[in-house]
């Protein structure tokens, strides 16, 4: 279905079980989970920490220093308002789009459903360079995005776009239609039959969708870095950092890193919190 | 919002009801409606724009951005750096599935959870934190390595562990699921019948997780000729050196050469030839 889903939702989705039988570790079992954690500590766990010692290494009033000057601060603030805004039209319009994709039948919508993967399935320069030539200077809709804070959301929705549409489809497809049938045969109207019918089943799919499209916002950087230019109005948090990696600047990076990364394991422990709220509800 | 189920329903006479029924199907047509013009705008149109100025170019145009030696030196990069990330990201893939389905050990639920860890992480975050760690004189390892003549940022290793670092998991979480609902009886079986590890691998589980282990690789592909970000940090980005195809889309479009669209088109070609190869694995496969 989807082109690079993130595990716990592609896990949710398929609604595999676990037979939970398991062995004691066998001597080749034990030698090769021994080279598994070799091979973890050193391509992620011990880069991390060197991030993280680096950024707070020389103390809490530094690191505060760094990540609230002007620059930084303009960054984060910029990139945490604008993957808000991303999480929330994602939430209506990614609900909304599963509910036709599901519910609707009309010419075009095989179409709407292969658009809906384009953004996960290309490399994320281009679809900053795809972005930039259809809203930026002297595209054909007369639009200039370039260099705006505007531009810089629509990037972010656009590789954003398939994570709430892709959460949500499978749950509502699951979804048994004949209690909707009986709520509106009660004299329920159609917001009501959605708003205490389908909502409810349907929201741990979108708090999680919502969440992962907020997670890669905070941290995307090729898709936006062609339509929001060089200028500090339009830095993101991580075209500041590679600014302040390229001017050499490696401890303020690390410091402003050492943040994104708080934000990023915050939102990944609250997607297991939204996993489990749907794999109880079944 | 409206369903269809009320539009089902059987009509009751009277206005009132008339006049509800026809509210949803003109709710449903505006949903329809705002769910295609936001696709169109944001997806379809962009990307048919690029296609459209490719072609406008014209065929010469096409034919030196794409065999320019730039391009051609970044095809042998992405394709070196690229295969050797797909290939470390499928051994570990299988080996941590197997071990995370059939095998208790201590710290079984924290390496299932740290796979994890990766994806989430900014793609620059990735490349700071390679270079914080193997930087030639800024690494915490690297001046150790360095003194053992091995150099890994700005140069290949550093560029395949920064593909790796960004696609760890894809693989692992495609199998895994397939080889817990197996279970481990057929494993136990073989094993009791003498077979050892290897034997049981190329027997037992790899039949087995076939369909989702090309799954998971078609992914790390996709996403490992598509990674930018971290690529840019570690490689130092060296034109005519290690550049992969992304890092020169990039200088083209923002030095204003030539041959942006083109390659991207290239890109968009493969990335077009992955969701077209997941569509023939998935369904026949797994379910």
């Amino acid at each position: 279905m989807t082109l690079a889903q993130t595990p716990p939702v592609a896990a949710a989705a398929r609604g595999h079980h676990d037979t939970g039988e398991r062995v004691r570790l066998t001597p080749t079992a034990g030698v090769s989970l021994g080279v598994a954690v070799i091979w973890l500590s050193v391509l992620v766990l011990l880069p991390l920490a060197a991030v993280v010692a680096r950024g707070t290494g020389h103390g809490w009033n530094e690191f505060w220093h760094v990540v609230s000057s002007r620059g930084a601060l303009d960054a984060i603030r910029l990139t945490v308002i604008s993957s808000l805004i991303v999480a929330v039209v994602n939430a209506a319009m990614g609900t909304l789009i599963a509910w036709v994709l599901v519910r609707d039948r009309f010419f075009g919508r095989r179409l709407l459903e292969i658009a809906i993967d384009i953004p996960f399935a290309l490399p994320t320069i281009v679809a900053g360079l795809v972005m930039l030539t259809l809203y930026g200077k002297g595209g054909p809709l007369g639009l200039d995005l370039y260099a705006t804070r505007p531009g810089v959301v629509l990037a972010l929705l656009f590789v954003t776009l398939p994570f709430v549409v892709r959460t949500v489809q499978p749950v509502l497809m699951a979804l048994d239609r004949d209690v909707e049938e009986a709520a509106a045969s009660l004299g329920a109207g159609p917001l009501v039959v959605f708003r205490r019918v389908v909502l409810p089943s349907i929201t741990p799919a979108i708090a999680s969708g919502a969440a992962l499209a907020f997670g890669r916002a905070m941290g995307e950087y090729g898709s936006v870095i062609l339509i929001a230019g060089g200028l500090p109005r339009t830095t993101v948090a991580s075209q500041y950092v590679y600014g302040q990696i390229q001017d050499g600047y490696l401890a303020d990076a690390a410091s402003v890193s050492t943040v994104l990364l708080v934000i990023s394991i915050v939102v990944l422990s609250s997607l297991g919190i939204f996993h489990r709220r749907q794999v109880r509800r079944g | 919002m409206a369903d269809n189920a009320v539009l089902e329903r059987p009509a009751v006479a009277g206005p009132r009801t008339r006049g509800r029924e026809t509210r949803p199907r003109s709710a449903r047509y505006i949903r329809r409606a705002v769910a295609v013009v936001y696709v169109v705008g944001l997806v379809i149109l962009p990307v048919w724009i690029v296609l459209w100025r490719t072609i406008r170019q014209g065929g010469s145009a096409f034919w030196n951005a794409i065999s320019a030696q730039s391009a051609v030196h970044a095809y042998q990069v992405t394709a070196i750096v690229a295969g050797s990330a797909v290939v470390i990201n499928t051994v570990f893939g299988i080996g941590v599935a197997i071990l995370l389905a059939r095998y208790r050990f201590p710290g079984r639920r924290l390496l299932d959870v740290l796979v994890d860890v990766p994806i989430s992480i900014s793609p620059i975050v990735v490349g700071l934190a390679l270079v914080l760690a193997y930087g030639t004189t800024t690494g915490r390892f690297g001046t150790d390595l360095a003194k053992a003549g091995i150099h890994v940022i700005f140069s290949a290793p550093g560029m395949v562990l920064a593909t790796s670092f960004v696609s760890l998991p894809l693989v692992l979480r495609e199998v895994l699921p397939v080889l817990e609902e197996e279970g481990i009886d057929q494993d136990q079986a073989a094993r009791s019948l003498g077979a050892n590890a290897w034997q049981r691998l190329i027997r037992v589980t790899l039949p087995t997780i076939r369909w989702a282990l090309a799954y998971g690789v078609v992914l790390s592909i996709a996403r490992s000729l598509g990674e930018f970000g971290a690529l840019r940090v570690v490689s130092g980005d060296i034109t005519g050196q290690t550049q992969t195809i992304t890092l020169v889309v990039d200088e083209r479009a923002e030095q204003f050469e030539p041959g942006a669209y083109q390659l991207s088109l290239i890109l968009i070609a493969v990335s077009v030839l992955c969701m077209v190869v997941i569509s023939f694995v998935r369904p026949g496969g797994q379910r």
